[in-house]
C-alpha cells in the first residue's frame, strides 16, 4: 500500500482543518471583504437592531484593523499555549514591548522618526530578546506557578512602564506616533507620492503580515520543531528521555511567541499614533488567552476565529459596554464547562478533553494522549503491509 | 541614614504586620483550597472584596451618627462580621459546586480558565450594582470607630490596628486548632494528601471541599472588613491586587501549608512595608513607593527560582 511518507503526510492532511479550496476562497473573501463590507453591514443592520451596523466606514475598519492585530497576538499565544502547552499569563508584556518600540523610535517623544518598515522587522527580535529573558527562570517550574510568574512578570512591565516617566512618559502615554508611510503612485501625474496610511489601507496591510504569519506557523507546527513542542507538551520528561533538548525548545517557543506580539504591537502603534499601559493590562493577557481557549487551543483557524469573536463582538454590542466584562468572565467560565476545547478544536484536543478521566500528574497542565501515538497509529498498518509484501 | 532606618524599623514592622495579618488571612484561603484541589482559585480575591462591600453597605444601612458605647460597638462590628463571613461562605460554595466541581477531572487549564472567569464576572458585577466608585465604610457623619492612638511601649498603634491584629490572631489560632486538632481538620489534611485514598478511608471527600470553600472565603471575608476598617474603603476591584499578593503570600511559605500561609502573608506585609518605607530614603527619592507593587511580584519570582516549595515546604497531592 502506502509508504511511511505517504501515510504521515495523509494523516498531516487530516489533522489541517481546512482544506486547500476552503483557504483559497477564504484568503480572497477576505482580500475582497472592504468591496462589499458596506452592502453586508446594512444586510446585518435590518436583521439585528444594534448601532453598530450604521456606523461609518472608518470606524468599521478600525474593528477589522484591531481584530487582525489580535489574530496576531492570539496565533502568538497559540505556540507558547497551545504547541508548547506553556501557560503564559504575562503575554501582553511583549505586545507592550514592540508597540512602545516602535512609539519610541518614531515619534517627537526622543525625536527620531525612523521608518515603520524598517521597524516592523526588528523589533520582534527585541521583543523575542525580552521573551527568552523573561522565560529563562521560568523553566523549570511547574504549569500553576509558570503561570503565576509569567503573569507577574507582566505587571512589572506595565508598572515599569507607568512609572519610567523619563523614557515612557508615564501613564499618559507617547502621543503623534507616526503613521507609516506608503509609496503610492498619484494616478494624475504618475509621479511616486508618500500618503500616511489610513485605517482601509492598513487592513491590506494587515491582512497580509497576518497570513504571512499563518503560513510560517502552520509550516512550524507541522516540522521537526512543532512536533517536538507537541512532545515536551504531552510529558516533559519522555520528551527529555527522547533525546529532545526541552530547554532549547520552550526557549524558542517564548521567543517565537513573543516576536509575533512584538511585531503585532508595532503595527497596533502605527495604526493608533498613541499607547499608554492602560492598554497593556493583566486583562488584556486573560483576553488574548480567552481568544486562544475559545477558539480552540492549538488549532490554528479556531484561534483565529477566536480572535475575530473576541474583539468584534464587544464591538458590535458597545451599546452594552457596562455589562460587556461580566458577560465575557461568565461566557468563560460557561465556555470552560460545556465545550473546554473551544469552537474550532484540533481533533486530538477534543479527544483529550472529552476521554475517560486522566489523573494529571505533577508537571502536566494538559492531560491526554500523545499526537505522536495517534500519528503513529494511523501509520502502524501500512508500515506491516509494507513489510509483508516486501517479505511475502 | 542607618540611625533613620533603624529608628523608623519598630513602627515599619508594626504597619508591616498589620497589613501582613491582612494578606495572611486571604492567603490561607488560598492554600487551603491549593491544596485539596490544586487549583488557584483566582476568584478568592473577589471574596475579600465582597466581604468588605457587604459590611460597607450593612454599616450604611444601620445609620448609626456618632460614636457609640463600648457593648454596641462589639455588637455592631459582631454582626459585620458574621454577615459577610456568612454571605462569602455561601458565595463561595456555590461557586465551588457550579464552577470547579464539574471540571475537577478536566485536566488543570479548564478550572484555571473557569476561576478567571468567575472572578472576572464578580468583579464587573459588582461594579455594575454598586458602581465604580470607591465607597467608604465611616464618613465624617457616620463615624462609629474614630480612630485613637494606643501607646504600646514607645511605638504608637491606631485602635484599628490593634483590632485587626487581634481578630486576625484569633481567627488564625481558631483555624491552626481546626485543622490539627479535631477530626475535621484531620480529614481535610487527608483530602489534601490524598483524594482517593481518602475516600476510601469513608470520607466524603466533596463535603469537606465545600467545607474547605466555606472556611476559606469566610476568612477572606473577614480580612476584607479588616481591611475597609483599616483603609475606610472598599472598591471593586480591590481584590484583584490583594488577591495576588495574597498568593504570592502563599505560595512564599510553601502552597497548601497553611503556617507556611500565614507565615508568607505576614513576612510579605513586612517586606512590603519596609522596602516601600526605606528605598525612598536609601536610593534618595528614585525609587517611590510606587513600585511597591514590584516588591511582592519580585520575592514571588525570586522565591520560585531559588526556593520553589517554599519557605516551609509545600503540601499538595502527590
Amino acid at each position: 500500500m502506502a509508504t511511511y511518507h505517504e501515510a504521515m503526510t495523509e494523516q498531516l492532511r487530516r489533522v489541517n482543518a481546512l482544506g486547500r479550496w476552503q483557504k483559497a476562497v477564504a484568503v480572497i473573501l477576505l482580500f475582497l471583504l472592504p468591496f462589499f463590507l458596506g452592502e453586508l453591514l446594512t444586510a446585518l443592520g435590518s436583521v439585528l437592531p444594534l448601532d453598530f451596523f450604521h456606523s461609518g466606514d472608518r470606524y468599521m475598519f478600525r474593528v477589522l484593523d484591531q481584530a487582525g492585530i489580535y489574530v496576531l497576538l492570539a496565533l502568538g499565544l497559540n505556540i507558547v499555549v497551545g504547541y508548547a502547552g506553556l501557560l503564559d499569563l504575562g503575554y501582553v508584556a511583549f505586545y507592550a514591548v514592540g508597540a512602545y518600540t516602535y512609539a519610541l523610535l518614531a515619534s517627537p517623544q526622543l525625536g527620531l522618526h525612523l521608518p515603520f518598515w524598517l521597524i516592523l522587522p526588528i523589533a520582534p527580535l527585541i521583543a523575542a530578546t525580552f521573551g527568552v529573558l523573561l522565560g529563562a527562570p521560568t523553566l523549570r517550574l511547574r504549569g500553576d506557578y509558570l503561570a503565576i510568574v509569567t503573569l507577574g512578570f507582566g505587571e512589572m512591565i506595565r508598572i515599569l512602564l507607568n512609572n519610567l516617566d523619563v523614557l515612557t512618559n508615564g501613564p499618559r502615554g507617547i502621543n503623534n506616533i507616526d503613521s507609516p508611510k506608503f509609496i503610492s503612485f498619484d494616478p494624475t501625474t504618475l509621479l511616486p507620492v508618500t500618503t500616511l496610511t489610513d485605517p482601509k489601507q492598513f487592513y491590506y496591510v494587515i491582512l497580509v503580515l497576518v497570513l504571512g504569519a499563518i503560513f510560517f506557523i502552520s509550516r512550524i507546527q507541522n516540522s521537526r520543531i512543532g512536533r517536538a513542542w507537541a512532545a515536551i507538551r504531552e510529558d516533559e520528561d519522555v520528551a527529555r528521555a527522547m533525546g529532545i533538548n526541552t530547554t532549547t525548545l520552550k526557549l524558542l517557543a517564548f521567543a517565537m511567541g513573543a516576536s509575533t506580539a512584538g511585531f503585532g504591537g508595532v503595527i497596533f502603534s502605527g495604526l493608533q499614533g498613541f499607547v499608554s499601559p492602560e492598554s497593556f493590562i493583566l486583562l488584556e493577557s486573560i483576553l488574548i488567552l480567552s481568544m486562544v481557549v475559545l477558539g480552540g487551543m492549538g488549532s490554528i483557524p479556531g484561534v483565529v476565529l477566536g480572535a475575530i469573536i473576541l474583539t468584534v463582538l464587544p464591538e458590535v454590542l458597545r451599546e452594552f459596554a457596562v455589562y460587556r466584562m461580566a458577560v465575557f468572565g461568565l461566557g468563560l467560565t460557561i465556555m470552560m464547562l460545556v465545550r473546554p476545547e473551544g469552537i474550532w478544536p484540533s481533533k486530538v484536543r477534543k479527544r483529550e478533553l472529552h476521554s475517560a478521566d486522566t489523573e494529571s500528574g505533577p508537571g502536566e497542565l494538559l492531560a491526554g494522549e500523545t499526537e505522536a501515538r495517534i500519528q503513529l497509529q494511523g501509520t502502524a498498518t501500512p508500515l506491516v503491509e509494507s513489510q509483508q509484501g516486501q517479505g511475502g | 541614614m542607618l540611625e533613620i532606618l533603624l529608628k523608623l524599623l519598630p513602627q515599619q514592622l508594626v504597619n508591616g504586620i498589620t497589613i501582613g495579618a491582612v494578606y495572611a488571612l486571604i492567603a490561607l484561603g488560598y492554600t487551603m483550597v491549593y491544596g485539596v484541589l490544586q487549583l488557584i482559585n483566582f476568584a478568592h480575591g473577589e471574596l475579600f472584596m465582597l466581604g468588605a462591600m457587604v459590611a460597607v453597605f450593612l454599616l450604611a444601612a444601620l445609620s448609626i451618627s456618632g460614636p457609640v458605647g463600648f457593648g454596641l460597638l462589639v455588637g455592631v462590628l459582631l454582626l459585620l462580621f458574621i454577615t459577610s463571613m456568612a454571605f462569602s461562605a455561601t458565595l463561595g460554595v456555590t461557586i465551588e459546586r457550579l464552577a470547579y466541581r464539574p471540571l475537577r477531572h478536566a485536566g488543570r487549564l479548564s478550572p484555571l480558565l473557569s476561576a478567571l472567569g468567575v472572578s472576572i464576572f464578580l468583579q464587573n458585577a459588582t461594579m455594575v450594582v454598586v458602581g465604580p466608585q470607591p465607597h467608604f465604610l465611616q464618613d465624617s457623619q457616620h463615624e462609629i470607630l474614630p480612630t485613637v492612638a494606643v501607646p504600646f511601649f514607645g511605638l504608637v498603634l491606631t485602635n484599628k490596628q490593634v483590632i485587626t491584629l487581634v481578630v486576625a490572631t484569633v481567627l488564625m489560632v481558631g483555624l491552626h486548632w481546626l485543622v490539627n486538632y479535631t477530626l475535621f481538620g484531620m480529614a481535610v489534611r487527608a483530602v489534601a494528601e490524598d483524594k482517593d485514598a481518602a475516600s476510601l478511608m469513608g470520607i466524603d471527600v466533596d463535603r469537606i471541599i465545600s467545607m474547605v470553600f466555606v472556611i476559606g472565603p469566610a476568612l477572606g471575608a473577614a480580612a476584607g472588613i479588616l481591611f475597609a476598617l483599616q483603609f475606610n474603603v472598599a472598591l471593586w476591584n480591590m481584590g484583584f491586587i490583594a488577591g495576588l499578593k495574597a498568593f504570592t503570600a502563599a505560595v512564599l511559605g510553601g502552597i497548601g501549608n497553611i503556617p507556611g500561609a500565614m507565615l508568607g502573608g505576614l513576612l510579605l506585609g513586612v517586606l512590603e512595608t519596609v522596602g516601600a518605607g526605606y528605598l525612598p530614603i536609601i536610593t534618595n527619592g528614585a525609587i517611590g513607593p510606587e513600585y511597591k507593587d514590584i516588591f511582592a511580584f519580585l520575592i514571588l519570582i525570586l522565591v520560585l527560582v531559588f526556593r520553589p516549595t517554599g519557605l516551609l515546604g509545600e503540601r499538595v497531592a502527590r
